[in-house]
């Protein structure tokens, strides 16, 4: 299991425990964490799955893909540097402990 | 009494969103959620593309079964929803265990759609594709097969052809229309995505219907297509026939007005079994895309919550990953649209309304700023199409 935290636009955060081999977006959906969406399922088609990557953890999640950084030119709310597609980034052990933060919206 | 509250019947995309969308939006009364299938609520699209090939069911669970306890929702899995009575405003449900008859004040139908089996000798003997049932069973027989056939170049038709050839198999396509994807995409999007699958090594058999299925695909013309696999994907119907019983009006698909109610106030509907005015052109549409299912989710569930949400008027936008093209539709057009070709891969189609609809291949950039131009264009069609030739 890997500890991930989301991090809501009022600063309520939320834990919880994801499988290894989850991607962010699969993680959050599960949990019902409210600021995810996922509409396309991780097809990479929707954009509904931005989030900020905490900045203490931008090194270790790598930045978008050329594609992925193309729909999130699309995405609802302001993109920054720590921006990713949710559905793009996989967690494994490297990744335990990760912190992102959630948009204002998705839509 | 205790109020007998939403009743969804089809625990599909669509129906599994409201759910979840109607305690997003402070709905507070009763949910029940009712699936004629078992397990838990699932992603279709992956069923065509990532699952035939790694088999991961467990991947496109939509929400944990957890979910619903923490929700207070009701799931009724394995229930089939089959008659309404709408003066005492129940549905009856068919189980294992037997019958069940449900009150509701609100009932939705998010049904769905089924495969279309065109009425051929020997169609039985060919597998079809909607449910993880059949994707299984697909699979499995993928394992073994040499040679497929595939009645149909629709998108699942082609996403199933390019994941087979995919796995070294040789493939065969059959469609009676002179192009694949003939009611969904442009002319010109239709040949580049041909080529693509030609260049592969999948033989299209274009403008020739399939008039036997045996051990493999005879055609009208006589010519016979060796296949030790036959998958039959001709489109879908929409689920109506409740709807149909329970006098509501059907044409292709429950039609429902602008604000998704059937002309019974107490039974909405949408998603694939659904036909809904456009915003843009007032016609009535049935979309069958993840799209159409969860924005109109969202709609009913702020009305039953509550709110007095304007029309649905969501842009309509699809996609389908056929190998390595990712093709990506912004809009919908309907027939007879005219189309222009923007740039290589980027096409235009304009119908008498205006711009209707922006395909684009492998460029999520112009996509994108497709859907978002065309959800409130700022600044007229025109400009839009000269930044995308500009680009
Ligand atoms: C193989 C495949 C690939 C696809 N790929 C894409 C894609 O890439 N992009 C895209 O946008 N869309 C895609 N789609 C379409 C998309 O999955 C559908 O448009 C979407 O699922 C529609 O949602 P829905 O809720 O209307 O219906 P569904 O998700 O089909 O759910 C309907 C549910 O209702 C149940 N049901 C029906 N009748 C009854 C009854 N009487 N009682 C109880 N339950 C009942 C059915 O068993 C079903 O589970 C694909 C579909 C398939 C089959
Ligand atoms: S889930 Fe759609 S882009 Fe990530």
């Amino acid at each position: 299991m890997i500890r991930v935290t989301f991090t809501a636009p009022d600063g309520q955060a939320t834990t919880i425990e994801a499988e290894d081999g989850q991607s962010v977006m699969q993680a959050a959906v599960a949990h019902d964490i409210d600021g995810i969406v996922g509409e396309c399922g991780g097809a990479m088609m929707c954009a509904t799955c931005h989030c900020y990557v905490d900045a203490a953890w931008t090194a270790r999640t790598g930045g978008p893909s050329p594609d992925e950084a193309e729909m999130l030119e699309g995405a609802a709310a302001e993109v920054d540097d720590r921006s990713r597609l949710s559905c793009q980034i996989r967690l494994g052990p490297g990744l335990y402990g990760l912190v992102v933060h959630l948009p204002e919206e998705q839509m | 009494m205790t109020p007998a509250g939403t009743v969804i019947i089809g625990a599909g995309q669509g129906g599994l969103q409201l759910a979840a969308s109607l305690r997003q939006a402070g709905h507070s009364g009763p949910v029940t959620l009712v699936g004629a299938e078992d397990g838990l609520p699932y992603q279709r699209p992956p069923l065509s593309k990532a699952f035939l090939l790694d088999g991961r069911a467990e991947a496109l669970i939509l929400r944990p079964a957890a979910f619903f306890a923490s929700k207070d929702i009701t799931y009724l899995p394995g229930h089939r929803a089959e008659a309404i009575d709408r003066a005492a405003r129940t549905v009856t449900l068919h189980h294992a265990g037997g019958r069940r008859v449900l009150p509701y004040d609100h009932l939705v139908l998010a049904t769905g759609s089924r495969n279309l089996v065109p009425p051929l000798p020997g169609a039985d003997t060919a597998l079809g594709l909607r449910s993880m049932v059949d994707a299984r069973a697909l699979r499995a027989r993928l394992a073994d097969a040499r040679r497929v056939a595939v009645i149909g170049a629709g998108f699942i038709g082609l996403e199933f052809a390019a994941v087979a050839r995919g796995l070294g198999l040789e493939v065969a396509v059959i469609e009676a229309a002179p192009r694949p994807m003939v009611r969904t995409l442009s002319a010109p999007m239709a040949a580049t995505l041909a080529d693509w699958h030609r260049a592969q090594g999948s033989v299209l058999h274009l403008g020739r219907a399939a008039a036997e299925v045996d051990r493999g695909v005879v055609l009208e013309d006589g010519r016979h297509i060796p296949a030790d696999l036959v998958v039959i994907a001709a489109g879908v119907r929409p689920r109506t026939e409740l709807a149909e019983a329970a006098g509501l009006e059907v044409a292709d698909g429950i039609r429902v007005d602008g604000r998704l109610l059937t002309r019974d106030p107490a039974i909405s509907a949408f998603g694939d079994c659904a036909s809904v005015p456009s915003a843009r052109t007032g016609r009535h549409l049935r979309l069958e895309s993840v799209q159409a299912a969860t924005d109109q989710a969202r709609l009913i569930a702020a009305r039953i919550a509550g709110g007095a949400p304007a029309d649905y008027a969501a842009l309509p936008w699809f996609w389908s990953d056929q190998g390595a093209c990712k093709l990506q539709i912004a809009g919908h057009a309907g027939p007879g649209a005219e189309d222009r070709v923007l740039a290589p891969g980027t096409v235009a189609r304009i119908d008498e309304h205006g711009l209707a609809a922006i395909e684009t291949l492998n460029n999520p950039r112009t996509h994108m700023a497709a859907r978002r131009h065309l959800s409130s264009p700022p600044d007229g069609d025109g400009a839009l199409l000269d930044r995308i030739i500009a680009a």
